[in-house]
Protein backbone atom coordinates (compact mmCIF):
# COMPACT_ATOMS: atom_id res chain seq x y z
CA UNK A 1 0.00 0.00 0.00
CA UNK A 2 2.94 2.56 0.83
CA UNK A 3 4.33 1.66 -2.29
CA UNK A 4 1.40 1.95 -4.40
CA UNK A 5 1.10 5.35 -2.92
CA UNK A 6 5.05 6.32 -3.66
CA UNK A 7 4.72 5.74 -7.01
CA UNK A 8 1.85 7.66 -8.10
CA UNK A 9 3.33 10.58 -6.14
CA UNK A 10 6.49 10.02 -7.81
CA UNK A 11 4.67 9.97 -11.28
CA UNK A 12 2.14 12.66 -10.75
CA UNK A 13 3.43 16.26 -12.18
CA UNK A 14 2.26 18.21 -9.28
CA UNK A 15 4.06 16.65 -7.22
CA UNK A 16 4.45 18.23 -3.54
CA UNK A 17 0.55 18.76 -3.59
CA UNK A 18 0.35 15.33 -4.68
CA UNK A 19 2.78 13.68 -1.92
CA UNK A 20 1.21 15.96 0.98
CA UNK A 21 -2.84 14.51 -0.31
CA UNK A 22 -1.23 10.63 -0.34
CA UNK A 23 0.26 10.79 2.83
CA UNK A 24 -3.13 12.49 4.32
CA UNK A 25 -5.12 10.12 2.96
CA UNK A 26 -2.45 7.36 3.67
CA UNK A 27 -2.62 8.68 7.15
CA UNK A 28 -6.66 8.55 7.44
CA UNK A 29 -5.99 4.82 6.35
CA UNK A 30 -3.24 3.84 8.76
CA UNK A 31 -4.81 5.92 11.30
CA UNK A 32 -8.15 4.05 10.87
CA UNK A 33 -7.37 0.35 9.85
CA UNK A 34 -6.22 -0.90 13.22
CA UNK A 35 -9.37 0.69 15.51
CA UNK A 36 -11.26 -0.81 12.71
CA UNK A 37 -9.41 -4.31 13.11
CA UNK A 38 -9.59 -4.15 17.01
CA UNK A 39 -13.28 -3.36 17.37
CA UNK A 40 -14.61 -5.95 14.89
CA UNK A 41 -12.21 -8.53 16.31
CA UNK A 42 -13.64 -7.22 19.64
CA UNK A 43 -16.97 -7.79 19.04
CA UNK A 44 -16.68 -11.08 17.59
CA UNK A 45 -14.83 -12.41 20.81
CA UNK A 46 -17.16 -10.67 22.74
CA UNK A 47 -19.97 -12.21 20.44
CA UNK A 48 -18.31 -15.61 21.13
CA UNK A 49 -18.14 -15.19 24.69
CA UNK A 50 -21.62 -14.68 25.27
CA UNK A 51 -23.02 -17.30 22.50
CA UNK A 52 -20.62 -20.25 24.10
CA UNK A 53 -20.34 -19.31 27.80
CA UNK A 54 -23.96 -18.32 28.02
CA UNK A 55 -23.73 -15.51 29.58
CA UNK A 56 -27.23 -14.30 31.06
CA UNK A 57 -28.24 -11.09 29.48
CA UNK A 58 -28.46 -9.30 32.58
CA UNK A 59 -24.45 -9.38 33.13
CA UNK A 60 -24.12 -8.92 29.09
CA UNK A 61 -26.10 -9.09 26.15
CA UNK A 62 -24.36 -10.64 23.04
CA UNK A 63 -23.83 -7.75 20.50
CA UNK A 64 -26.15 -8.90 18.18
CA UNK A 65 -29.15 -8.69 20.17
CA UNK A 66 -27.63 -5.22 21.14
CA UNK A 67 -28.12 -4.38 17.51
CA UNK A 68 -31.46 -6.11 17.14
CA UNK A 69 -33.07 -4.00 19.96
CA UNK A 70 -30.93 -0.92 18.41
CA UNK A 71 -32.74 -1.61 14.84
CA UNK A 72 -36.12 -1.83 16.64
CA UNK A 73 -35.68 0.95 18.71
CA UNK A 74 -33.98 3.10 16.31
CA UNK A 75 -36.49 5.96 15.94
CA UNK A 76 -36.87 6.75 19.64
CA UNK A 77 -33.03 6.70 19.77
CA UNK A 78 -32.68 9.20 17.32
CA UNK A 79 -35.05 11.32 18.98
CA UNK A 80 -34.06 10.65 22.34
CA UNK A 81 -30.20 11.57 20.88
CA UNK A 82 -31.36 14.47 19.45
CA UNK A 83 -33.03 15.71 23.15
CA UNK A 84 -29.33 15.05 24.66
CA UNK A 85 -27.68 16.19 21.63
CA UNK A 86 -28.98 19.54 22.15
CA UNK A 87 -29.01 19.26 25.76
CA UNK A 88 -25.17 18.76 25.60
CA UNK A 89 -24.85 21.30 22.54
CA UNK A 90 -26.43 24.26 24.94
CA UNK A 91 -24.61 23.37 27.58
CA UNK A 92 -21.69 22.93 25.74
CA UNK A 93 -21.98 26.30 24.10
CA UNK A 94 -22.75 28.15 27.41
CA UNK A 95 -20.31 26.34 29.50
CA UNK A 96 -17.73 27.28 27.19
CA UNK A 97 -18.40 30.72 25.95
CA UNK A 98 -18.64 31.22 30.15
CA UNK A 99 -15.42 29.63 30.55
CA UNK A 100 -13.43 31.53 27.62
CA UNK A 101 -14.64 34.70 29.13
CA UNK A 102 -13.77 33.94 32.50
CA UNK A 103 -10.35 32.97 31.46
CA UNK A 104 -9.69 36.33 29.76
CA UNK A 105 -10.92 37.83 32.61
CA UNK A 106 -8.77 36.25 34.92
CA UNK A 107 -5.67 36.57 32.43
CA UNK A 108 -6.17 40.32 32.69
CA UNK A 109 -6.46 40.81 36.48
CA UNK A 110 -4.06 39.63 38.58
CA UNK A 111 -6.12 39.48 41.81
CA UNK A 112 -9.10 37.64 39.39
CA UNK A 113 -6.61 35.29 37.92
CA UNK A 114 -5.04 34.09 41.29
CA UNK A 115 -9.11 33.54 43.06
CA UNK A 116 -10.69 32.28 40.14
CA UNK A 117 -8.33 29.33 40.08
CA UNK A 118 -9.39 27.50 43.63
CA UNK A 119 -13.08 28.74 42.62
CA UNK A 120 -12.90 27.20 39.41
CA UNK A 121 -11.48 23.80 41.15
CA UNK A 122 -14.08 23.55 43.87
CA UNK A 123 -16.70 24.02 40.62
CA UNK A 124 -15.29 21.55 39.54
CA UNK A 125 -15.10 19.02 42.66
CA UNK A 126 -18.82 19.46 42.73
CA UNK A 127 -20.29 15.90 42.15
CA UNK A 128 -23.20 16.19 39.46
CA UNK A 129 -25.28 13.49 41.01
CA UNK A 130 -25.23 15.62 43.81
CA UNK A 131 -26.33 18.72 41.74
CA UNK A 132 -28.71 17.47 39.17
CA UNK A 133 -31.64 16.60 41.59
CA UNK A 134 -31.28 19.96 43.39
CA UNK A 135 -31.55 22.14 39.94
CA UNK A 136 -34.28 19.56 38.71
CA UNK A 137 -36.26 20.36 41.78
CA UNK A 138 -36.09 24.22 41.31
CA UNK A 139 -37.05 24.33 37.74
CA UNK A 140 -40.67 22.78 36.19
CA UNK A 141 -40.39 19.00 35.93
CA UNK A 142 -40.70 19.91 31.83
CA UNK A 143 -37.65 22.36 31.68
CA UNK A 144 -34.47 21.31 29.93
CA UNK A 145 -32.67 24.17 31.98
CA UNK A 146 -31.67 21.95 34.62
CA UNK A 147 -29.71 19.36 32.28
CA UNK A 148 -28.14 21.92 30.65
CA UNK A 149 -27.07 24.08 33.66
CA UNK A 150 -25.70 20.79 35.16
CA UNK A 151 -23.69 20.28 31.28
CA UNK A 152 -22.35 23.81 31.43
CA UNK A 153 -20.76 23.69 34.80
CA UNK A 154 -19.29 20.16 33.78
CA UNK A 155 -18.44 21.74 30.76
CA UNK A 156 -16.57 25.02 32.02
CA UNK A 157 -13.75 23.95 34.24
CA UNK A 158 -11.66 21.76 31.15
CA UNK A 159 -12.40 25.20 28.85
CA UNK A 160 -11.21 27.19 31.14
CA UNK A 161 -8.14 26.20 32.76
CA UNK A 162 -6.99 25.28 29.14
CA UNK A 163 -8.07 28.96 28.06
CA UNK A 164 -6.07 30.50 30.71
CA UNK A 165 -3.06 28.39 30.29
CA UNK A 166 -3.02 29.30 26.89
CA UNK A 167 -3.55 33.14 27.55
CA UNK A 168 -0.71 33.32 29.81
CA UNK A 169 1.81 31.92 27.88
CA UNK A 170 2.93 34.76 26.07
CA UNK A 171 6.17 34.84 24.52
CA UNK A 172 8.40 37.47 26.01
CA UNK A 173 9.85 38.49 22.40
CA UNK A 174 6.00 38.91 20.98
CA UNK A 175 5.04 41.22 23.90
CA UNK A 176 8.08 43.09 23.30
CA UNK A 177 7.71 42.84 19.66
CA UNK A 178 4.12 44.49 20.04
CA UNK A 179 5.49 46.90 22.27
CA UNK A 180 7.90 47.99 20.01
CA UNK A 181 4.59 48.32 16.98
CA UNK A 182 3.26 50.82 20.12
CA UNK A 183 0.46 48.41 20.43
CA UNK A 184 -1.09 47.62 23.68
CA UNK A 185 -4.29 46.41 25.06
CA UNK A 186 -6.96 45.21 23.00
CA UNK A 187 -4.53 45.23 19.67
CA UNK A 188 -2.34 43.08 22.16
CA UNK A 189 -5.03 40.67 22.86
CA UNK A 190 -6.47 40.08 19.99
CA UNK A 191 -4.06 39.72 17.64
CA UNK A 192 -1.06 37.96 20.20
CA UNK A 193 -3.06 36.36 22.95
CA UNK A 194 -6.52 35.15 21.46
CA UNK A 195 -4.61 33.30 18.32
CA UNK A 196 -2.12 32.02 21.05
CA UNK A 197 -4.19 30.63 23.33
CA UNK A 198 -6.44 29.00 20.18
CA UNK A 199 -4.70 25.83 20.33
CA UNK A 200 -5.00 25.44 24.27
CA UNK A 201 -8.76 26.70 23.81
CA UNK A 202 -9.38 23.67 21.39
CA UNK A 203 -7.83 21.36 23.97
CA UNK A 204 -9.94 22.31 26.13
CA UNK A 205 -13.19 21.72 23.93
CA UNK A 206 -12.36 18.68 22.88
CA UNK A 207 -11.95 17.31 26.50
CA UNK A 208 -15.12 19.12 27.01
CA UNK A 209 -17.35 18.02 23.89
CA UNK A 210 -17.50 14.46 25.79
CA UNK A 211 -17.74 15.60 28.91
CA UNK A 212 -21.04 17.30 27.79
CA UNK A 213 -22.99 14.12 26.22
CA UNK A 214 -22.15 12.15 29.23
CA UNK A 215 -22.91 15.27 31.45
CA UNK A 216 -26.11 15.07 29.49
CA UNK A 217 -27.03 11.40 29.88
CA UNK A 218 -26.51 10.99 33.37
CA UNK A 219 -28.26 14.20 34.21
CA UNK A 220 -31.51 12.59 33.74
CA UNK A 221 -30.84 9.43 35.87
CA UNK A 222 -31.79 11.98 38.19
CA UNK A 223 -35.30 13.25 37.20
CA UNK A 224 -36.58 16.17 35.54
CA UNK A 225 -37.74 16.22 31.55
CA UNK A 226 -37.24 12.46 30.43
CA UNK A 227 -37.11 12.63 26.71
CA UNK A 228 -33.44 12.28 26.58
CA UNK A 229 -31.20 8.80 25.93
CA UNK A 230 -30.33 8.58 30.08
CA UNK A 231 -34.05 8.19 30.95
CA UNK A 232 -34.34 5.53 28.71
CA UNK A 233 -31.32 3.25 29.39
CA UNK A 234 -32.62 3.91 32.97
CA UNK A 235 -36.30 2.83 32.10
CA UNK A 236 -35.36 -0.45 29.94
CA UNK A 237 -32.87 -1.40 32.81
CA UNK A 238 -35.43 -0.85 35.45
CA UNK A 239 -37.67 -3.60 33.02
CA UNK A 240 -35.25 -5.86 33.24
CA UNK A 241 -34.36 -4.71 28.59
CA UNK A 242 -31.04 -5.25 29.52
CA UNK A 243 -30.00 -5.59 25.14
CA UNK A 244 -32.70 -2.11 24.80
CA UNK A 245 -30.36 -0.68 27.59
CA UNK A 246 -27.26 -1.21 25.85
CA UNK A 247 -28.90 -0.38 22.60
CA UNK A 248 -29.51 3.24 24.15
CA UNK A 249 -25.88 3.40 25.39
CA UNK A 250 -24.76 2.66 22.14
CA UNK A 251 -27.05 5.42 20.93
CA UNK A 252 -25.06 8.09 24.18
CA UNK A 253 -21.74 6.32 22.53
CA UNK A 254 -22.26 7.76 18.93
CA UNK A 255 -23.21 10.90 20.27
CA UNK A 256 -20.40 11.75 21.88
CA UNK A 257 -18.04 10.39 18.94
CA UNK A 258 -20.28 12.97 16.59
CA UNK A 259 -19.16 15.90 19.20
CA UNK A 260 -15.75 14.57 19.30
CA UNK A 261 -15.38 14.41 15.91
CA UNK A 262 -16.79 17.92 15.14
CA UNK A 263 -14.92 19.80 17.82
CA UNK A 264 -11.61 18.13 16.36
CA UNK A 265 -12.91 19.36 12.61
CA UNK A 266 -13.43 22.97 14.17
CA UNK A 267 -10.02 22.80 15.51
CA UNK A 268 -8.27 22.23 12.24
CA UNK A 269 -10.37 24.70 10.80
CA UNK A 270 -9.03 27.15 13.19
CA UNK A 271 -5.92 26.42 13.61
CA UNK A 272 -4.76 25.55 10.31
CA UNK A 273 -1.01 26.15 11.15
CA UNK A 274 -0.35 23.59 13.04
CA UNK A 275 -2.37 20.70 10.58
CA UNK A 276 0.27 20.98 8.07
CA UNK B 1 21.82 63.86 11.06
CA UNK B 2 21.99 61.86 14.13
CA UNK B 3 19.49 58.49 14.18
CA UNK B 4 20.53 58.16 18.05
CA UNK B 5 22.16 59.62 21.01
CA UNK B 6 22.56 58.60 24.37
CA UNK B 7 24.36 61.09 26.69
CA UNK B 8 25.33 59.74 30.18
CA UNK B 9 23.05 56.92 30.16
CA UNK B 10 22.57 54.30 33.21
CA UNK B 11 20.13 51.60 34.18
CA UNK B 12 19.80 50.07 37.19
CA UNK B 13 17.21 47.34 37.71
CA UNK B 14 15.43 46.78 40.91
CA UNK B 15 16.78 49.97 42.13
CA UNK B 16 16.85 49.94 45.90
CA UNK B 17 16.35 46.05 46.43
CA UNK B 18 18.70 43.38 47.59
CA UNK B 19 18.39 42.15 44.00
CA UNK B 20 19.67 45.63 42.51
CA UNK B 21 21.41 45.77 39.70
CA UNK B 22 23.61 48.55 37.87
CA UNK B 23 23.44 47.35 34.47
CA UNK B 24 24.41 50.62 32.67
CA UNK B 25 26.49 53.07 33.71
CA UNK B 26 27.87 56.70 31.88
CA UNK B 27 26.73 55.53 28.48
CA UNK B 28 27.50 58.07 25.88
CA UNK B 29 27.08 57.13 22.54
CA UNK B 30 26.24 58.78 18.88
CA UNK B 31 25.07 57.05 15.45
CA UNK B 32 24.85 58.72 12.49
CA UNK B 33 21.96 58.56 9.97
CA UNK B 34 23.49 56.16 8.01
CA UNK B 35 25.68 54.62 9.92
CA UNK B 36 26.33 50.83 11.06
CA UNK B 37 27.18 51.00 14.51
CA UNK B 38 28.03 47.12 16.55
CA UNK B 39 27.94 46.39 20.28
CA UNK B 40 30.40 44.01 21.58
CA UNK B 41 30.97 42.50 24.89
CA UNK B 42 31.17 39.74 27.36
CA UNK B 43 27.68 38.04 28.45
CA UNK B 44 25.74 40.38 30.68
CA UNK B 45 27.44 43.78 30.09
CA UNK B 46 24.20 45.21 28.92
CA UNK B 47 24.28 44.94 25.22
CA UNK B 48 20.47 43.68 25.15
CA UNK B 49 19.57 46.89 28.06
CA UNK B 50 21.53 49.45 25.66
CA UNK B 51 18.89 48.47 23.04
CA UNK B 52 16.01 47.78 24.71
CA UNK B 53 16.88 51.41 26.10
CA UNK B 54 16.86 52.95 22.63
CA UNK B 55 13.82 50.84 21.54
CA UNK B 56 12.11 52.25 24.78
CA UNK B 57 11.35 48.67 25.90
CA UNK B 58 12.20 50.10 29.43
CA UNK B 59 12.93 52.94 30.92
CA UNK B 60 16.18 54.44 31.63
CA UNK B 61 17.20 55.42 35.12
CA UNK B 62 19.60 58.23 34.23
CA UNK B 63 21.05 60.62 31.89
CA UNK B 64 18.63 61.36 28.39
CA UNK B 65 18.20 59.58 25.12
CA UNK B 66 16.96 60.84 21.79
CA UNK B 67 16.19 58.74 18.61
CA UNK B 68 15.90 60.33 14.95
CA UNK B 69 15.57 63.85 17.45
CA UNK B 70 12.93 62.71 19.27
CA UNK B 71 11.92 60.97 22.59
CA UNK B 72 12.36 57.52 22.81
CA UNK B 73 8.76 56.74 23.76
CA UNK B 74 8.16 59.58 20.83
CA UNK B 75 10.02 57.18 18.19
CA UNK B 76 8.75 54.28 19.56
CA UNK B 77 5.05 55.32 19.04
CA UNK B 78 5.91 57.16 15.71
CA UNK B 79 7.84 53.33 14.90
CA UNK B 80 10.78 55.48 13.89
CA UNK B 81 13.18 51.75 14.49
CA UNK B 82 12.81 48.20 13.26
CA UNK B 83 13.83 45.58 15.48
CA UNK B 84 14.61 41.98 15.53
CA UNK B 85 15.91 39.83 18.24
CA UNK B 86 17.99 37.04 19.24
CA UNK B 87 14.72 34.92 18.55
CA UNK B 88 12.93 35.09 15.11
CA UNK B 89 10.17 35.62 17.26
CA UNK B 90 7.36 34.99 14.57
CA UNK B 91 3.68 34.32 15.02
CA UNK B 92 3.49 31.07 14.27
CA UNK B 93 -0.79 31.42 13.42
CA UNK B 94 0.14 33.71 10.71
CA UNK B 95 1.72 33.05 6.91
CA UNK B 96 5.68 34.19 6.30
CA UNK B 97 3.76 37.08 4.49
CA UNK B 98 1.76 37.96 7.16
CA UNK B 99 4.35 38.24 9.60
CA UNK B 100 6.21 40.80 7.61
CA UNK B 101 2.63 42.39 7.29
CA UNK B 102 2.42 42.92 10.98
CA UNK B 103 3.97 46.20 11.51
CA UNK B 104 2.43 47.84 8.48
CA UNK B 105 -1.16 46.60 9.88
CA UNK B 106 -0.39 48.14 12.94
CA UNK B 107 0.55 51.17 11.11
CA UNK B 108 -2.56 51.31 8.93
CA UNK B 109 -1.38 50.94 5.37
CA UNK B 110 -4.02 49.71 3.18
CA UNK B 111 -4.30 46.34 2.46
CA UNK B 112 -2.80 46.34 -0.93
CA UNK B 113 0.15 48.35 -0.31
CA UNK B 114 1.04 45.89 2.69
CA UNK B 115 1.06 43.03 0.23
CA UNK B 116 3.44 44.76 -1.89
CA UNK B 117 5.63 45.86 0.16
CA UNK B 118 5.79 42.41 2.42
CA UNK B 119 6.70 40.80 -0.95
CA UNK B 120 9.27 43.05 -1.86
CA UNK B 121 10.97 42.71 1.60
CA UNK B 122 10.83 38.84 1.39
CA UNK B 123 11.71 38.86 -2.40
CA UNK B 124 14.62 41.21 -0.52
CA UNK B 125 15.40 38.14 1.86
CA UNK B 126 15.15 35.80 -0.87
CA UNK B 127 12.26 34.02 0.27
CA UNK B 128 9.60 35.22 -1.89
CA UNK B 129 8.67 31.68 -2.52
CA UNK B 130 7.71 30.84 0.86
CA UNK B 131 4.85 33.80 1.35
CA UNK B 132 1.94 31.48 1.77
CA UNK B 133 3.83 29.37 4.35
CA UNK B 134 3.27 29.07 8.04
CA UNK B 135 6.50 29.57 10.26
CA UNK B 136 7.00 26.31 11.30
CA UNK B 137 7.31 24.86 8.13
CA UNK B 138 10.77 27.35 7.83
CA UNK B 139 14.12 25.95 8.82
CA UNK B 140 15.58 28.19 12.03
CA UNK B 141 17.67 30.38 9.26
CA UNK B 142 14.64 31.27 7.24
CA UNK B 143 13.12 32.43 10.03
CA UNK B 144 15.42 34.72 11.24
CA UNK B 145 15.10 36.43 7.33
CA UNK B 146 11.72 36.64 8.17
CA UNK B 147 12.35 38.50 11.39
CA UNK B 148 14.84 40.82 9.34
CA UNK B 149 11.94 41.05 6.64
CA UNK B 150 9.40 42.46 8.99
CA UNK B 151 11.86 44.48 11.01
CA UNK B 152 12.98 46.39 7.44
CA UNK B 153 9.08 46.35 6.17
CA UNK B 154 8.02 49.89 7.30
CA UNK B 155 11.41 51.24 5.81
CA UNK B 156 12.83 52.01 9.41
CA UNK B 157 15.46 54.70 9.53
CA UNK B 158 16.71 52.70 12.35
CA UNK B 159 17.38 49.19 12.86
CA UNK B 160 17.88 47.49 16.10
CA UNK B 161 19.21 43.97 16.12
CA UNK B 162 20.13 41.77 19.16
CA UNK B 163 22.31 39.06 17.90
CA UNK B 164 20.55 37.84 14.57
CA UNK B 165 22.36 35.86 13.35
CA UNK B 166 23.28 33.91 16.57
CA UNK B 167 21.58 30.81 15.64
CA UNK B 168 22.68 30.12 11.99
CA UNK B 169 25.40 27.84 10.55
CA UNK B 170 28.47 29.80 8.78
CA UNK B 171 28.04 29.91 5.31
CA UNK B 172 23.93 31.46 6.30
CA UNK B 173 25.54 33.94 8.73
CA UNK B 174 28.31 35.19 6.03
CA UNK B 175 25.31 35.18 3.16
CA UNK B 176 22.91 36.99 5.65
CA UNK B 177 25.47 39.50 6.64
CA UNK B 178 26.56 40.29 2.95
CA UNK B 179 22.53 40.67 2.41
CA UNK B 180 21.81 42.87 5.63
CA UNK B 181 25.05 45.40 4.29
CA UNK B 182 22.82 45.45 1.18
CA UNK B 183 19.92 46.33 2.56
CA UNK B 184 21.09 48.84 4.68
CA UNK B 185 23.14 50.08 2.12
CA UNK B 186 19.67 50.13 -0.83
CA UNK B 187 17.62 52.10 2.17
CA UNK B 188 20.00 54.22 3.59
CA UNK B 189 19.11 52.54 7.30
CA UNK B 190 21.09 53.60 10.56
CA UNK B 191 21.67 50.05 12.41
CA UNK B 192 22.65 49.18 16.22
CA UNK B 193 23.93 45.29 15.52
CA UNK B 194 24.59 43.47 18.83
CA UNK B 195 26.99 40.45 18.29
CA UNK B 196 29.45 37.99 20.11
CA UNK B 197 31.27 37.61 17.10
CA UNK B 198 34.43 39.78 16.50
CA UNK B 199 34.47 38.75 12.85
CA UNK B 200 31.08 39.65 12.49
CA UNK B 201 31.51 43.14 14.00
CA UNK B 202 34.28 44.21 11.73
CA UNK B 203 33.07 42.82 8.56
CA UNK B 204 29.64 44.15 9.08
CA UNK B 205 30.12 47.80 10.73
CA UNK B 206 31.44 51.42 10.23
CA UNK B 207 32.33 51.71 13.94
CA UNK B 208 32.74 48.91 16.87
CA UNK B 209 31.10 49.41 20.47
CA UNK B 210 33.30 47.61 22.67
CA UNK B 211 31.40 47.64 26.06
CA UNK B 212 32.09 45.70 29.52
CA UNK B 213 30.04 44.13 32.72
CA UNK B 214 30.06 45.18 35.96
CA UNK B 215 28.62 48.23 35.66
CA UNK B 216 28.14 47.80 32.16
CA UNK B 217 29.86 50.62 30.35
CA UNK B 218 31.52 51.60 27.07
CA UNK B 219 34.81 50.90 27.29
CA UNK B 220 36.40 51.47 23.50
CA UNK B 221 35.13 52.41 20.06
CA UNK B 222 36.76 50.92 17.02
CA UNK B 223 36.42 53.27 13.75
CA UNK B 224 36.54 50.46 10.70
CA UNK B 225 37.31 51.68 7.73
CA UNK B 226 37.79 48.81 4.85
CA UNK B 227 35.60 50.37 2.01
CA UNK B 228 32.77 48.52 0.31
CA UNK B 229 32.50 45.24 1.55
CA UNK B 230 33.29 42.30 -0.73
CA UNK B 231 34.45 38.14 -0.64
CA UNK B 232 38.27 40.14 -0.60
CA UNK B 233 37.37 41.92 2.36
CA UNK B 234 37.02 39.13 4.80
CA UNK B 235 40.59 38.00 3.36
CA UNK B 236 42.36 41.40 3.33
CA UNK B 237 44.46 42.69 5.85
CA UNK B 238 42.66 45.71 7.34
CA UNK B 239 40.10 43.08 8.05
CA UNK B 240 42.65 41.20 9.89
CA UNK B 241 43.71 43.95 11.54
CA UNK B 242 40.43 45.17 12.52
CA UNK B 243 39.93 41.78 14.69
CA UNK B 244 43.05 42.39 16.05
CA UNK B 245 42.24 45.66 17.55
CA UNK B 246 38.87 44.84 18.62
CA UNK B 247 40.28 41.48 20.13
CA UNK B 248 42.98 43.83 22.15
CA UNK B 249 40.21 45.95 23.13
CA UNK B 250 38.10 43.46 24.76
CA UNK B 251 40.84 41.61 26.40
CA UNK B 252 42.98 44.70 27.00
CA UNK B 253 43.39 47.55 30.00
CA UNK B 254 39.89 48.69 30.27
CA UNK B 255 40.63 52.89 29.48
CA UNK B 256 39.11 55.62 31.67
CA UNK B 257 35.85 56.31 31.36
CA UNK B 258 35.84 59.62 30.17
CA UNK B 259 38.58 59.14 27.58
CA UNK B 260 36.15 56.51 25.61
CA UNK B 261 33.11 59.03 26.58
CA UNK B 262 34.90 61.13 24.49
CA UNK B 263 35.82 59.18 21.89
CA UNK B 264 32.19 57.55 21.58
CA UNK B 265 30.84 60.88 21.27
CA UNK B 266 33.11 61.53 18.46
N1 LIG C 1 14.62 42.65 33.38
C1 LIG C 1 15.74 42.60 34.12
N2 LIG C 1 15.65 42.60 35.46
C2 LIG C 1 16.76 42.56 36.21
N3 LIG C 1 18.00 42.53 35.73
C3 LIG C 1 18.16 42.52 34.42
C4 LIG C 1 17.04 42.54 33.53
N4 LIG C 1 17.50 42.52 32.26
C5 LIG C 1 18.84 42.46 32.35
N5 LIG C 1 19.25 42.46 33.63
C6 LIG C 1 20.64 42.45 34.09
O1 LIG C 1 21.35 43.44 33.39
C7 LIG C 1 22.63 42.97 33.04
C8 LIG C 1 22.83 43.13 31.56
O2 LIG C 1 21.95 42.26 30.87
P1 LIG C 1 21.85 42.21 29.28
O3 LIG C 1 20.79 41.26 28.93
O4 LIG C 1 21.74 43.58 28.77
O5 LIG C 1 23.28 41.60 28.90
P2 LIG C 1 23.87 41.28 27.47
O6 LIG C 1 25.10 42.08 27.29
O7 LIG C 1 22.83 41.41 26.44
O8 LIG C 1 24.30 39.77 27.65
P3 LIG C 1 24.25 38.58 26.58
O9 LIG C 1 25.44 38.78 25.70
O10 LIG C 1 24.42 37.35 27.41
O11 LIG C 1 22.97 38.65 25.86
C9 LIG C 1 22.73 41.54 33.52
O12 LIG C 1 23.48 41.53 34.71
C10 LIG C 1 21.31 41.14 33.79
O13 LIG C 1 21.26 40.30 34.89
MG1 LIG D 1 21.74 40.00 25.18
Amino acid sequence: MTTAIDKIAAADPTAPVAVGRGRRSRGLVRGLLPPLVVGVGGLAVWELTVKVGKVAPFILPAPSAIWEQFWLSRSVIWQTGLATGANALVGLIAGALVGILAAMAASRFRLLGEVSIPVAAALNALPIIALAPILNNMFDSTSSIPRRVVVSIVVFFPVFINTLRGLREVDPTHRELMDSYAASGWTFTRLVRLPGALPFVFTGLRQASSLAVIAAVVAEYFGGLQDGLGSRITSAASNTAYPRAWAFVVGACVLGLVFYAVALGLERLATPWRSR
Amino acid sequence: MTAVALSGVGKVFNAGRADQVVALTGVDLTVESGQFVSLIGPSGCGKSTLLRLVADLIPLTTGTLTVAGKPARKARLDQEYGIAFQQAGLFEWRTVLRNVELPLELRGTGRRERKRRAEEMLELVGLADFAAHYPAQLSGGMQQRVAIARALAVHPPLLLMDEPFGALDEMTRERLQDELLRICAQTGTSTIFVTHSIPEAVYLSDRVVVMSPRPGRITDVIEIDLGPRSEATRQSAGFFAGITKVRRALRGTPAPASASAEVAAG
